[in-house]
């Protein structure tokens, strides 16, 4: 794990505008200059309206989209990873060992099994069969997932069923960096509580988190620092 | 010009020696000299038309006439009798056009020509086999692009023919080829040994004589020179095997010679004898007698020669 | 140099080496550029695809980097075993046969251009072992049942021709013919195309497991935005014999950034 001193996250005037080429080249600019370090144990909450591009953020981060302008600098075993330029094989690298996504949807290959689905990041990463597939029961047990879906694939499941193997998928390994993406969305109290617990017990682990949530309690449970978007929002 | 009735009747018009022109002969006897350079290896050929159809054997037919000489003495076998209709008539064929002795006695010929068989008595040096064969190809029924087959054995990719070996193990529990079973040439090339019995091939390994073979129809020659390792393929845990019979030749008694089966009646009843019909009356001549000795069969062979 | 800097300079020095790596890649016929200076990296573990609609050049780059068809320019460099990295097209002919043989995969869309439909689907598995010397019928036997039994298939079915199965069958018996030889690199030709979706879906995973427990590179080409999404880790967009857009497959499919690639996904069918 990094020392006291070194940020896991380093973002640097990080900016997205997106260009639709196909609707009369309208560019839409989403949010601009955002520099940004983030630490062990931190959670950073990224706070504002709907549409206000709390989502686009958290994605540029990731990769997921392609930032326009500036760099996001990843912690990956012991040396920056830009993630704007990394090259293809880097950035899966970074995304299989060090930085996860809570997405909101659950989209996964139709057909494979719950259980097969939370344990394929710790195969992914080496861990044995037998193993992985015993973590994945305990983490499935810990979201009271309940036993007789952990044979089917998640498809016919409901939202909050959905959400809590995502969840599971995230939390089975100990992630340095996690981005999480309004994760407690369709669950009930009982279970956004047992989600917060596993956060709480994520950072308090060393790792470095930025979150969207959506429910008022969950982010003062676990948010040790509130970034309001607003004032990274680009005029369009 | 023409030519007049008495003229067109004449017995015997006028052949090349070895009914084929000299040019023709030349051009094969290089093809030979390029298969014995190198040994298993299919030369090109220019078949020509011969005096029987393509599938008759010609292709051995051709290879004689090129090396045959007016000082050899000339053999001809068919499945191991050199009593049989096409044995006959090739060597009464090269008794006419090339003006040579003919023997049945393996010992006492200097060229052997032979469709499927090669005879029980070892050929020494100075003798040459020569065999007809169909298919020169030994990939050709996995592999139907000559295109393929050819940069097969140029890059000597013979792993496809132990596939169909592999497949006759999985389905009967052994490798079931009995005749023109593959083998490799000089640690080099896959040959086909023409359909000789699987029991023929060890003679090739090895031999002290010249071993040619000729396809007309697919115009190919390959040849084995004397003393060249010829090894039958197989698998470490399913070695190579010859035929063997629990009978023996019911009219001399041979134990180690190739048997053919013969149906006597229609009541099941049949005997085995020796495919090499010379090979069995030299045996019987020097007084060895099977079960079945003094049978018919054995009369009527007496009766051709 | 402060200390960062000297850190990530020590993160380039260790970069692993690419597996292969196509150089300005062009292919012409007659006036059409089928290809034009394609070119990427690609590293173990890997599954990179090309994606585009027909007629774009994807199967003609297949072809090229697969060895079936030399180029008119450019490289393509594979990290062979017995010659390190070298251009493909710069060995013999035997020896790039055979290391295509021996190091490489290829799943064909259609079984019937990847097997040899009348031989038993055993001896098809069995063959790349043959070809490589092996000479022991059961051992060899004995590995083809450990792939039929990896690849889900029935192992009845072991001594059955290939003809005789399903669509689905056969690919998983090609699958399992491509991969018995421990090949490092994969060439995948639409290799779900033609088959019914729920056997797709399985397939997929199956060759997602395979990917990764062998730790393979896979050269996936494909027109199906879903089997990309699914199957491959970063895409090549090819537009009439160019690469378009590149980069990992969930940026290129979520945040495309050239026209044609936001045209092409706007395009798929959601269901």
């Amino acid at each position: 794990m990094s020392t006291q001193s070194q940020p896991l996250i380093i973002i640097e005037e990080l900016g997205k505008t997106f260009t639709l080429h196909n609707g009369g080249g309208a560019t839409i600019p989403v949010f601009g200059n955002l520099t940004l370090q983030i630490e062990a144990r931190e959670c950073v909450v990224l706070a504002g309206p709907s549409g206000i591009g709390k989502s686009t953020l958290l994605r540029s981060i990731y990769g997921n989209y392609l930032p326009s302008v500036g760099a996001v600098k990843v912690l990956h075993h012991g040396v920056y990873v830009d993630i704007s330029t990394a090259p293809p094989y880097k950035l899966l690298e970074v995304r299989r060992r060090t930085m996860g996504y809570v997405s909101q949807f659950l989209r996964v290959i139709p057909r494979i099994s719950t259980l097969q689905l939370v344990a394929e990041p710790l195969l992914d990463n080496g861990v044995a069969l037998d193993e992985a597939y015993a973590r994945a029961e305990a983490v499935l047990t810990s979201l009271q997932l309940p036993r007789a879906h952990w044979d089917l694939p998640p498809a016919t499941f409901s939202g909050g069923e959905q959400q809590r193997v995502n969840i599971a998928r995230s939390f089975i390994r100990n992630y340095p960096i996690l981005l999480l993406d309004e994760p407690t969305a369709s669950l009930d109290a009982e279970n956004r509580a047992i989600v917060v617990g596993l956060i709480r017990d994520a950072l308090a682990a060393g790792a470095a988190m930025i979150g969207i949530f959506h429910d008022d309690e969950v982010r003062e449970a676990v948010a040790t620092r509130q970034l309001p978007v607003a004032q990274f929002k680009l005029a369009a | 010009m023409t030519v007049t009735a008495q003229q067109s009747n004449q017995p015997t018009q006028q052949y090349n020696y070895a009914y084929l022109d000299e040019q023709t002969k030349r051009m094969i006897r290089r093809a030979i000299l390029k298969a014995l350079a190198i040994p298993g290896y299919q030369v090109p050929f220019g078949s020509r038309e011969m005096p029987v159809p393509y599938g008759w054997g010609t292709g051995g037919i051709q290879v004689t006439a090129a090396i045959i000489g007016p000082d050899d003495v000339f053999k001809c076998i068919d499945q191991g009798a050199d009593d049989t209709t096409n044995a006959v008539s090739i060597r009464q064929f090269f008794a006419k056009v090339a003006d040579v002795a003919t023997t049945e006695a393996t010992s006492e010929a200097t060229i052997v020509q032979s469709r499927h068989r090669i005879p029980e008595k070892t050929l020494k040096q100075g003798q040459i086999l020569v065999l007809q064969v169909p298919q020169p190809e030994p990939l050709r029924g996995l592999e139907a692009r000559e295109t393929e087959t050819r940069a097969m054995h140029a890059y000597e990719e013979y792993g496809v023919k132990y596939v169909s070996l592999y497949q006759s193990i999985a389905a009967h529990g052994r490798i079931t080829t009995g005749a023109g079973y593959p083998a490799m040439v000089n640690q080099r090339y896959l040959m086909t040994p023409s359909p000789i019995p699987k029991f023929d091939n060890p003679k090739i390994n090895q031999s002290d004589a010249i071993m040619l073979f000729g396809a007309g129809r697919e115009k190919r020659i390959y040849a084995v020179p004397p003393h060249t390792d010829v090894r039958s393929l197989d698998f470490e845990d399913y070695p190579f095997e010859i035929q063997s019979w629990e009978e023996i030749c019911a009219l001399c008694g041979s134990e180690d010679s190739y048997l053919d089966e013969v149906v006597l009646d229609d009541e099941g009843n049949r005997m085995f004898v020796c495919s090499d019909t010379h090979h069995c009356s030299v045996r019987r001549d020097a007084g060895h007698a099977g079960p079945l000795a003094g049978h018919a069969l054995a009369t009527a062979q007496e009766a051709a020669e | 140099m402060n200390a960062l800097a000297q850190q990530n300079a020590l993160a380039q020095q260790v970069a692993p080496a690419p597996l292969l790596s196509v150089t300005g890649l062009s292919k012409r016929f007659g006036n059409v550029a089928a290809c034009s200076d394609v070119s990427f990296d690609l590293y173990p573990g890997e599954v990179l695809g090309i994606v585009g609609e027909s007629g774009s050049g994807k199967t003609t780059l297949l072809n090229c980097i697969s060895g079936r068809m030399a180029p008119d320019a450019g490289e393509v460099a594979f990290a062979t075993r017995r010659f390190g990295l070298s251009d493909i097209y710069s060995l013999s002919e035997p020896d790039r046969r055979r290391m295509q043989r021996e190091e490489w995969g290829f799943v064909h869309q259609n079984a019937r251009d990847g097997l040899r439909m009348r031989a038993t689907a055993s001896a098809n598995v069995a063959e790349p072992l043959m070809n490589m010397g092996g000479r022991h019928y059961g051992k060899m036997r004995a590995e083809t049942e450990k792939w039929f039994n990896r690849v889900e298939l029935d192992p009845s079915r072991l001594d059955g021709q290939p003809r005789l199965f399903s669509g689905g069958m056969q690919q998983r018996v090609q699958i399992a013919r491509n991969l018995i030889h421990r090949p490092r690199l994969v060439f995948m030709d639409e290799p779900t195309g033609g088959l019914d979706v729920s056997v797709q879906a399985r397939l997929l995973d199956l060759m997602r497991e395979l990917v990764r427990d062998l730790n393979l590179a896979v050269v996936l080409v494909t027109h199906d935005m879903a089997v990309a999404r699914l199957m491959a880790d970063r895409l090549l967009v090819m537009k009439q014999g160019k690469v378009v857009e590149t980069g990992l497959t969930d940026q290129v499919l979520d945040d495309p950034q050239q026209p044609y690639t936001q045209l092409l996904v706007s395009s798929v069918l959601q269901i």
